[in-house]
């Protein structure tokens, strides 16, 4: 493969220009995962990673995955909140890689709660 | 924590809540002197003496959601465990570097892990903040530095998906050159 360089950051950049005009770069759904020691220490990076695969594989452009830190409930580590757009956040726990793609495919693209795996709804408060 | 990756992913993110416009991220492997130091150093807003000499009490945190506060105190048991050393220093407003340094070819060393995802991670979730991430193995050396990056896209956010294939692509290609063997 040849190297990569500026040129080609150029390139991509033109191509991204010329779709960023034919739609709207509107955000349907937000995915977090919870990175902090503890969601690490439990395996939320495989989730994350399975996350990030799942929406390049799935080509979508209106679904972020982002982190955020601990929220105090270390021990349902990995967490992963799914809120779409107009609806409340649902909080997922003990989350690994094959629920990660379940949540994906049957709850942020097809809109799907998958109710087993839900700790709860809403979002948390923090004091 | 299986992974001194994992040690950065974690780390980060207080650089990342101390309010860092620029991370940098530095591995150095050094056999001739089986060393590997991973450094992680941030222009955020730093710590007091006072809070410098708690941050390595597993009880100390500054999260009022649990009671401990575990970051640092593992990276630090980390590279103990390994016959390495671990330094912090900070100053206020100016900024904190964390220093681990491992023994490269100790049997207790945890192995480097998935460094090409864990920059992939922070730059996706963190994408107003910029990282410098420098991997030295012996004489050979990668590098890739998101302001060159963004300098570049102009309006593009640096979290965008194309934007991101590049930037893994950079990763992987640098991370084949320089055949890290943590």
């Amino acid at each position: 493969m040849a190297k990569l360089t500026i040129d080609d950051l150029k390139k991509i950049k033109e191509k991204v220009h010329k779709e960023m005009s034919l739609r709207d770069g509107d955000r349907r759904v937000n995915v977090t995962v919870h990175m902090g020691t503890c969601g690490i220490a439990s395996g939320a990076k495989e989730v994350m990673d399975t996350l990030l695969e799942e929406i390049e594989a799935a080509g979508v452009h209106d679904v972020v995955a982002t982190t955020s830190g601990c929220m105090g409930l270390c021990s349902r580590e990995p967490l992963v909140t799914v809120e779409a757009l107009n609806q409340d956040p649902i909080k997922y726990e003990y989350v690994n890689p094959n629920k990660m793609r379940q949540i994906f495919k049957k709850h942020v693209l097809a809109g799907e709660i998958q109710t087993p795996f839900v700790l709860a709804k809403g979002s948390e408060t923090i004091k | 924590m299986l992974t001194l990756a994992d040690h950065i992913l974690d780390i980060t993110e207080n650089s990342v809540r101390a309010g860092a416009k620029l991370i940098e991220i530095s591995i150095d492997e050094d056999s001739r002197n089986d060393l590997l130091t991973i450094e992680i150093k941030d222009n955020g807003h730093g710590m007091s003496r006072d809070v410098l000499q708690k941050v390595l009490d597993p009880f100390y945190t500054t999260k009022t959601v649990r009671r401990v506060g575990l970051g640092l105190p593992l990276l630090k048991d980390a590279a103990e465990r390994s016959g390495g050393t671990f330094l912090l220093e900070s100053q206020e407003n100016s900024g904190t570097t964390v220093k681990a340094i491992f023994g490269l070819r100790h049997l207790d060393r945890q192995p480097l892990g998935d460094i090409q995802n864990t920059i992939i991670i922070l730059i996706i979730s963190n994408s107003e903040v910029d990282f410098f991430y420098k991997h030295r193995h012996n004489d050979r050396r990668f590098g890739i530095d998101t302001r060159e990056i963004r300098k570049e896209i102009e309006d593009i956010p640096i979290n965008h998906p194309e934007i991101i294939k590049y930037i893994r692509g950079v990763i992987e290609e640098g991370l084949r050159e320089i055949e890290p063997e943590a």
